[in-house]
């Protein structure tokens, strides 16, 4: 039986300063003090220093993840002279533009826009290739007098804010006693569905694909959709196939916490495999929860205000094609309830188990993929650098098996070969392993090396229901028709 | 009574450090301002590694002594014990 295949995948990235004061921490600390919305707006940075923001250039793929290595650091204080929205990996849009999907993915008239902003921001996106004009019809503003009356007279609604601090709209509920569909809720779930479904059009029209020829598509973000009776319930993938004219498309969601992108590529892989649909769509929205998350540590070294982006992707998966890298079903590592959450024995389930499975040594993979989130948000916040304390233990389960020498000057060795700066926005399950693929994709196709591995994991404790982590990985395979 | 804390990095080994000892040094959490003054240790210090069954501490914590920056760590918190006089 012929292994899936990974045809497409791309990134959809907004810079959304604005919404950063809807993020769950400034949310938060905003409430118990509004001078902290200040603070941060000071500290928000313009669109053109988010583009020319080197690890969102590895993120549209105008760059190698490997460049960052010689890229000048901080990477906040040295734009890149020349940068682009959009790149062979994906596109990143503008706060206006961002607003504008936000209204185009509103079917409730959940958000309203001032009437000028929205002919604007309608005239701003009448001509992406990926917005239809249904969608640009569909961004109609009110006059500003109702934005302003219905934000003072009731409660159930939350202002929509610019970067330079105007308010340009709003997000209400039309149920004010459902705490599940309270407005900040709503603006979350529907940026989810805007950023998934821009990359899934974007795949699809990537790969040559006809909407009407998919049949499902799985959504495996953290969001939760639902009413006060079935909170997290879902259904994104459906949602998300029906914004994208996948009429003959249906759908469910894979929940996980942030390695559900990863547990959902196996599920997506394995119905391609089985034959129960020939083509599968992965699509994981952003999380605006974390906009902000590190505000705190960012003021204080009075550097920029960072978690200013979200992030979606959408994958593409299908029978072999004799070109496409292939996903080893064969080599899905898996974090059992047995395994413990000591750090030793999730590695060994997600990377030395698969291995073995496959006859493979550590070196044998030419590029890990792990939790890729960009250490200049995280490092100078007081959060560590993942990606690199993760390659760290593989290099360090490596030694211990004998097949690298022990020493650090032997693991940071394996981590320069084997893995690679962290560049994704701190978006969750957007964050892990995911950002790599498309690189992989190229490489793998252009024969550079022959297997990449794919890991993340997940914080089970977060939601109290036990104190276990939680993990899954797979190995992504040169296709050998491609030779 | 001793705190034993597990925190990846030097600079929130201090933070957690500080808290336990002098108050929470970012003034936000509820010992912001309270000095408990308990002595604090990291579990990658040989004080606390010299007191582990040798087998446990190896299957539970030594990998991460070759992953993190365990000297930053380990200064870190002898800097915060000898600032706080703990």
């Amino acid at each position: 039986m012929s292994q899936p295949v990974v045809r497409e995948i791309r990134f959809f990235l907004a810079h959304t300063p604005g919404l950063v004061r809807h993020g769950s921490k400034p949310t938060r600390e905003i409430h118990a003090n509004h001078s902290v919305w200040q603070d941060i707006r000071g500290s928000l940075r313009s669109f053109d220093d988010a583009v020319a923001y080197a690890p969102h250039q590895v993120m549209l793929g105008n760059m190698q993840p490997d460049d960052l290595n010689t890229a000048e650091a901080p990477w906040y204080e040295n734009m890149l002279a020349e940068y682009s929205t959009s790149g062979p990996h994906g596109e990143m849009v503008n706060e206006d533009q961002f607003h504008g999907l936000l209204k185009a993915a509103d079917e409730f008239d959940l958000v309203l826009l001032e009437e000028g902003y929205a002919t604007r921001v309608a005239a701003e996106l009448r001509n992406h290739p990926r917005v239809t004009d249904e969608e640009i019809e569909r961004i109609q503003g009110v006059p500003f007098s109702r934005i302003e009356e219905r934000l003072s007279s009731r409660e159930g609604a939350i202002p929509l804010l610019t970067r330079d601090g105007a308010t340009i709209g709003l997000v209400q509920t039309d149920y004010v006693d459902d705490p599940s569909l309270a407005p900040d809720i709503l603006l979350e779930n529907l940026a989810v569905k805007a950023t998934a479904t821009m990359a899934l059009r974007s795949v699809l029209a990537e790969s040559g694909t006809d909407p009407a020829s998919l049949q499902y598509v799985i959504g495996s973000g953290e969001e939760a959709i639902g009413d006060r009776y079935n909170r997290g319930g879902g259904n994104l993938g459906k949602a998300v196939a029906e914004a994208s004219a996948c009429v003959n498309s249906t759908g469910a969601d894979v929940k996980a916490f942030c390695c559900a992108p990863v547990h959902a590529m196996v599920v997506g892989g394995s119905l391609v495999q089985s034959g129960v649909f020939p083509e599968v769509a992965i699509v994981g929205g952003c999380s605006l929860a974390k906009l902000g998350m590190k505000y705190r540590g960012h003021l204080a070294k009075e550097i920029p205000v960072m978690e200013d982006v979200l992030a979606g992707f959408a994958v593409l998966m299908g029978p072999d094609d004799g070109t496409s890298p292939v996903l080893r079903l064969d080599s899905v590592g898996r974090h059992t309830v047995g395994a413990g959450s000591v750090q030793q024995a999730i590695v060994e389930a997600l990377v030395a188990d698969p291995l073995d499975r496959l006859g493979l040594k550590f070196g044998d993979v030419a590029k890990y993929a792990t939790e890729m989130h960009n250490p200049e948000i995280t490092d100078t916040a007081g959060s560590g650098n993942v990606p690199r304390t993760n390659y760290r233990l593989i290099a360090a389960l490596a030694a211990q098996r004998g097949e690298i020498p022990t020493g650090s000057e032997s693991r940071d060795k394996f981590v320069e070969e084997h893995g690679m700066p962290g560049f994704s926005p701190t978006q969750g399950h957007v964050a892990s392993a995911m950002p790599f693929m498309a690189h992989a994709m190229d490489d793998l196709k252009a024969g550079e090396y022959q297997y990449s591995m794919f890991l993340a994991k997940g914080s089970l404790f977060l939601g109290r229901m036990t104190h276990m982590s939680d993990g899954e990985s797979f190995i992504m395979e040169a296709n050998s028709g491609a030779e | 009574m001793v705190v034993l804390l597990g925190s990846p990095t030097a600079e929130s080994a201090e933070v957690y450090a500080r808290t336990v000892t002098e108050g929470d040094p970012s003034w936000v959490g509820p010992l912001a301002g309270i000095a408990l003054g308990l002595p604090v240790f990291h579990v990658l210090e040989e004080e606390v590694k010299s007191q582990f069954d040798a087998a446990v501490y190896k299957e539970q914590v030594s990998i991460m002594e070759s992953v993190l920056d365990t000297d930053d760590i380990i200064d870190a918190m002898r800097q915060v014990r000898d600032a706080v006089g703990v």
